[in-house]
């Protein structure tokens, strides 16, 4: 009864015509950018927000405007995965597998919706199961003191590199970097500048956003101009759109089984939407009983992944909400503009905010619908925009990038900043380090060294404070296990191909 | 392999940099048990002991772009610096033409393109992000207008 009330307070925010036309237009834009091959969720979104913010949005508009965007990028990245065999972005991935043979057999317009529908059927249970689950995960992180939160931190740090980079050192040297990073500034705890070396643009610290769209937004520049542009759609044609029925009720089962899977994946911290999609299509491979055909075209083959990474996307909303910790890389980005807004995620957020919460929820369950709609029969229009040609669009990008972070600061400094985080973010890449783990340093930084101390001064510098509750030790344990795990799992997992 | 040995010896030495520059961090009256230079300390510590293990266990090395790649993205960083630095005293619209204009010509080498794509997104973006979306961009400078 409670939740019904609860989401009725939330239909209230979001029904209103400002944040349904937010919504509306932020699944719009977010299509866009997935199904861009190269721009994806934590690009589009990390460009988008010095945007957002610019306009003075209200923080629960911003929210819903950014979070539709992710939703819309969620399913428009299948659109070239199937068009072109680029994967619009890194959660996509899986559906060339057995979208692109269908495009090749004169079957890319029913691929395109039977994949809609199955990201419609994975983004909005995963929207429900986001209802039902994140106030129960709020009231247990009530249970967290600061040790636990230190150990919490310390989980997102070890397992958000994992599935994503081959070299846990990387991905723990990532990690380093971004807390390195954030203790520039002022000390919380006495107000003492640390590694400002007499800088006063320092004293402030660096400004996450700055980090993100340079790491995200400017490395890619960078990663386009070396790639010189490949992967353009012209001449791309697409048959009639009809309703594929037989595939879509042949398929239900798998969007079922794929969406818990993936929901799972995404709650997970540090899994994210790409381990969900590649679960999912796994799982449906290996119960099938024509094997054989998955890598040739099999429907379940562009259902499953699809259904997967949409669950995904809306399982790592829950960690991050109830305890500000981040599941993937966008929802990173998201954290740090729920921070900008001066919105504190985290158990308390969900009684001190609950228009914020339950508007955000109620935002997305009809944004589904809204995406549904986008995704199906208008879907040629999406499919026109592929073709935008790269030296159009990559210049717009830039420019909309500057002017964003311009527009917030007014400061050259921070713009010069962001070119040397596109420049540090285009070698990382080079290298195989992850950057994520950068950004979720740069945000959690300053929390993990207070919870820390915080944790010290209550057990008056007893270390072993931090190891004192079956909780902390639990979370522990888990940081290590899913540190140490990816290196023997990798071999396993290794290069998936669909034969 | 040796790309990332040179990148384990670079982070090692930033890392001792690091740790040296944390020992320069005052310590305040009232400090806690853990203080102001422990968390970089440990910071520090993980990042070495990182770039050890990458030294030890390099990766294959990545391609690395051709010399007229890295002349491309040279020419880029340059030109979003100049964009950077001119944007309050020239304003936003000739850096802004002149800049996509020079990076849509590293992608699609042909002059009239890359002029018509300047000009075309200069003008089109200063009035969607100045008029539809409020953003406090200046048409021009201070240093043309007087």
């Amino acid at each position: 009864m409670e939740l019904l009330a609860s989401l009725s307070q939330g239909f209230a925010v979001a029904l209103t015509p400002m944040t349904l036309l937010l919504a509306v237009s932020g699944c719009f834009i977010g299509t866009i950018i997935g199904s861009l091959p190269g721009l994806g969720p934590s690009n589009g979104v990390a460009i988008l927000i010095p945007l957002a913010f610019a306009l003075g949005l209200e923080a629960t508009n911003a929210l819903v405007l950014m979070t539709s965007v992710y939703y819309g990028a969620m399913y428009g990245g299948r659109i070239s995965s199937i068009l072109l065999n680029i994967p619009g972005d890194e959660p996509a991935l899986m559906t060339t597998l057995d979208g692109y043979p269908m495009a090749r057999q004169g079957r890319a317009a029913d691929a395109l919706v039977l994949s809609g529908v199955a990201s419609f059927v994975g983004a909005f249970l995963a929207t429900v199961g986001l209802m039902l689950m994140a106030p129960v995960l709020a009231r247990v992180a009530y249970l967290f003191g600061p040790s636990e939160y230190f150990a919490l931190y310390l989980l997102a740090f070890c397992t958000l590199g994992g599935m994503s980079s081959s070299n846990q050192a990387k991905s723990a040297l990532s990690a380093a970097i971004g807390l390195g990073i954030a203790m520039i500034g002022l000390d919380n705890q006495t107000g003492i500048p640390r590694l400002t070396f007499g800088e006063l643009h320092l004293m402030d610290g660096i400004d996450f956003l700055v980090a993100i769209v340079g790491l995200f937004a400017v490395a890619e520049v960078f990663v386009y101009i070396e790639s010189h542009g490949r992967g353009s759609a012209l001449g791309v044609k697409l048959g009639r759109i009809t309703i594929p029925f037989r595939d879509i009720a042949n398929s239900a089962g798998t969007m079922l089984r794929a969406t818990g899977i993936g929901f799972i994946a995404g709650v997970l911290p540090g899994a994210g939407a790409s381990l969900g999609s590649f679960l999912a299509y796994m799982a449906e491979k290996s119960v099938a009983r024509d094997k054989d055909s998955f890598g040739t075209g099999n429907p379940r083959g562009v259902a499953a992944p699809e259904a997967g990474n949409n669950a995904a996307a809306g399982g790592a909303l829950v960690p991050m909400l109830t305890l500000g910790v981040p599941g993937s890389g966008t929802t990173a980005v998201l954290l740090a503009l729920l921070l900008t807004l001066n919105i504190t995620p985290g158990p308390l957020l969900f009684d001190e905010r609950p228009e914020v919460v339950w508007g955000l929820i109620a935002a997305l369950l009809i944004s589904n619908f809204v995406l549904l709609v986008m995704n199906v029969p208008m879907v040629r229009l999406f499919v026109k925009l592929l073709s935008v040609p790269p030296w159009l669009l990559l210049p717009g990008i830039t420019m909309v990038s500057f002017s964003g972070i311009y527009s917030l600061s007014g400061s050259s400094f921070d713009l010069i900043l962001m070119i040397a985080f596109g420049l540090l973010g285009y070698v990382l890449r080079k290298l195989d380090v992850p950057t994520v783990p950068i950004i979720l340093g740069i945000l959690l930084g300053n929390n993990m060294e207070d919870s820390l101390r915080r944790a010290m001064v209550i057990s008056d510098g007893d270390w072993t404070y931090l190891f004192s509750s079956g909780i902390s030790i639990g979370l522990w344990a888990a940081a290590i296990i899913g540190f140490i795990a990816p290196m023997f799992l990798r071999n396993l997992l290794k290069k998936p191909t669909g034969h | 392999m040796t790309s990332d040995r040179i990148f384990g010896l670079l982070i090692a030495l930033v890392a001792l940099g690091y740790i040296l520059s944390a020992t320069q961090i005052q310590i305040g009256f009232l400090s806690d048990p853990v203080g102001s230079r422990t968390f970089p300390y440990l910071i520090g510590g993980v990042a070495l002991l990182c770039a050890l293990a990458i030294i030890v266990r390099p990766d294959p090395d990545p391609d690395w772009p051709n010399l007229p790649t890295i002349g491309r993205i040279v020419i880029t960083t340059v030109v979003l610096y100049a964009f950077a630095v001119s944007l309050r005293p020239v304003g936003f619209l000739i850096p802004a033409a002149i800049a996509s204009g020079i990076i849509s010509y590293q992608i699609h080498p042909s002059v009239r393109v890359a002029a018509a794509t300047g000009a075309g997104l200069s003008v089109c973006l200063f009035f969607i992000l100045k008029h539809a979306l409020g953003l406090g961009l200046a048409p021009f400078g201070r240093m043309l207008t007087g």
